[in-house]
């Protein structure tokens, strides 16, 4: 019959109409700056570099002491839309195994240009840049207020844990177990210093 | 010695007015009480004046609210809760948009015929407003008591097509002009409808005014009243009325003129700010005239439901059946998708046209079987039968009903 479908469908926005009013479950959407959904563990937006707040090193903030980049450019190299500037420092400092390294002196990122790839992120060798959660960047400025710094960008290995939890564990096994192998090898090394002066000793006795 | 006894007797006469009667006539004596202060030669003027600065002031405050309310049940029908930011429960927020149109710049294309350009919303909303004029909205409240009120309103919802083909012509610009033409030949297919489906109010009244329509409707037996939507060709002619009244206005489902997904906004695309909001304005006061002429010619106008209710003032009667309606656009555009072009002219002219034309026959059948029960059952079987019968041709013939696509599949 002509105008079956037209009541069928009155029918059912009508229900939702007053549906919407007693029941609040049929209410799919959130009032936003006031009700957040949580983030999903593979949400990402832009990156951010992880400091160890353990890591003491070298003085000033904690955030600069702390910094995991060794500053080897490899995200530089290979970041798609170039949008990564790094200076290298003249120094170095010890990092997490207790190895002198560089650091960057300057690690620019400009979120006009980043596409959000993650390439970065999948190649850095030492755990020290992923990908953020954050996304109320809007600022005024749209040139500077983009262009995100060394301390802009550096958060703790705590709130990395807090948005990516599964991740972030892997990564801090991954890295205890180098910190262990990196320590038994200088144990190991000691070790073999040790007996061999130890030896020597011996032969000179 | 004529105007001696008068002075005296005005006064009386308005305190012997039962309370009943005092509210219902509220907005006639605060005119009349209003235009006493003035001198006896400018009182017509002032009241007329009166009459028409009530009518422009009340309809954009209730286009106001119908934006807000329109855009909360869209939202409620889409399971949202629509916008509740500005003011309690958002009902700010036609504020809000009101500041917002007024401080956007308001930009003419540089080919555009700027006067042309700048006239159009002007003549639209001032076609609209003139229509409110012939309206009965209450119990004598009517601002000009025409003889020929509904071809007077005939003929000033036509020019608003005017308006809308100046708006698409004079912006220079493709999508505008195309918007434009779809609107005139939309508007004028559906004022046909628009206009036969009405005639069958006027054979069975034979007055073309207004306010008789609405007396010829306010009588009652056994307690229920005579509206014309109650008779199988009232009942018809106000479905084709609607459905017209709709194309009319191009409210969803017949939105194509401003459709955004092929002509960006239609006849006001290149219309920013002020402008813009004066065809949002006129496309809702249109929506509210047209469903008060369909008030007044089907649903009893000012008259109440019930005899029981006849105590309640008429213009409450009136202004809750124009609600009403408009809840009904509302829910039809929360509804329904919008048509094709072609499918929205085969709608006109080879189904809508022909059912008003058989109704025009049938309100003829229906004065000439006299007051028995037979003419109930023979003019709505005649409806009932051709509806499904032309109904069902269609269809079958691809016609109207469901979308089908040759390429597309």
């Amino acid at each position: 019959m002509l105008g079956e479908g037209i009541v069928k469908g009155m029918a059912e926005t009508a229900k939702n109409f007053f549906g919407s009013y007693f029941s609040a479950d049929r209410l799919t959407t959130v009032e936003y700056p006031e009700q957040r959904i949580a983030s999903f563990e593979a949400a990402r937006v832009f990156p951010f570099l992880v400091y160890d707040a353990e890591n003491r090193d070298g003085g000033g903030p904690e955030w600069e002491a702390g910094l995991r980049c060794v500053a080897c450019q490899i995200c530089e190299k290979e970041c798609p839309p170039k949008c990564i500037y790094i200076e290298k420092s003249k120094d170095k400092k010890l990092d997490y195994l207790g190895k002198a390294q560089y650091y960057p002196a300057r690690f620019d990122i400009d979120i006009s240009v980043c596409m959000s790839c993650q390439i970065c992120v999948e190649v850095c060798p030492f755990e020290a840049i992923k990908m953020d959660t954050e996304f109320e960047l809007s600022t005024t400025d749209r040139f500077g207020g983009l262009l995100l710094d060394r301390e802009q960008l550096a958060k703790s290995n705590k709130y990395y844990r807090k948005i990516h939890p599964a991740e972030a564990a892997g990564v801090d096994a991954r890295l205890a177990e180098d910190k262990a192998k990196y320590d038994a090898k200088i144990k190991a090394a000691a070790d073999a210093i040790a007996a061999k002066a130890a030896a020597t000793a011996e032969e000179g006795v | 010695m004529q105007s001696q006894p008068k002075p005296p007797r005005q006064p009386k006469r308005e305190c012997e007015i039962p309370v009943i009667e005092k509210t219902d006539q509220l907005f006639v004596l605060l005119q009349h009480w209003l235009v006493s202060f003035l001198p006896a030669a400018m009182q017509p003027v002032a009241g007329v004046l009166l009459s028409v600065v009530a009518i422009v002031c009340i309809f954009p405050a209730l286009f106001a609210l119908t934006t807000v309310f329109e855009r909360k049940g869209l939202g409620r029908i889409q399971n949202r809760l629509g916008p509740n930011r500005v003011g309690p429960f958002g009902l700010l927020q036609p504020v809000a948009d009101g500041i917002k149109s007024l401080t956007k710049e308001d930009i003419v294309p540089l080919s555009a015929d700027a006067v042309v350009h700048y006239l159009a919303p002007v003549v639209l909303v001032v076609a609209v407003f003139m229509g409110f004029a012939v309206l009965p909205m209450g119990r004598k409240m009517v601002l000009v008591d025409l003889d020929a009120g509904l071809l007077f309103y005939f003929a000033m919802g036509a020019s608003t097509e005017l308006a809308v083909f100046m708006a698409g012509w004079s912006s220079r610009n493709k999508y505008s002009l195309l918007g434009a033409m779809r609107a005139v030949a939309q508007m004028i297919s559906y004022e046909v409808v628009l206009l036969l489906s009405s005639v069958t109010v006027v054979m069975m009244t034979g007055s073309l005014s207004l306010t008789k329509i609405v007396e010829a409707q306010n009588q009652y037996s056994w307690g229920l009243p005579h509206w014309f939507i109650f008779t199988p060709w009232g009942c018809a002619g106000f479905a084709m009325y609607a459905i017209a009244a709709t194309a009319e206005t191009n409210r969803s489902p017949f939105d194509l003129p401003e459709g955004e997904s092929e002509l960006v906004a239609g006849y006001h695309t290149e219309y920013s700010g002020f402008k813009f909001a004066l065809f949002f304005l006129g496309e809702y006061l249109a929506m509210f005239s047209i469903s008060g002429l369909g008030t007044t010619l089907f649903l009893g106008g000012w008259s109440a439901p019930l005899s029981s209710l006849t105590w309640v003032p008429s213009w409450i009667w009136f202004f809750t059946k124009l609600m009403l309606s408009i809840f009904v656009f509302i829910w039809m555009r929360g509804t329904l998708p919008r048509l094709r072009q072609d499918q929205l002219m085969n709608f006109a002219w080879k189904f809508i046209l022909p059912m008003c034309l058989l109704n025009l026959f049938v309100a003829g059948l229906w004065t000439y079987l006299g007051s028995g029960w037979l003419r109930w059952v023979i003019c709505s079987a005649i409806l009932i039968a051709a509806y499904a019968a032309m109904g069902w041709g269609e269809m079958r013939r691809g016609k109207i009903g469901p979308r089908s696509y040759r390429y597309a599949e």
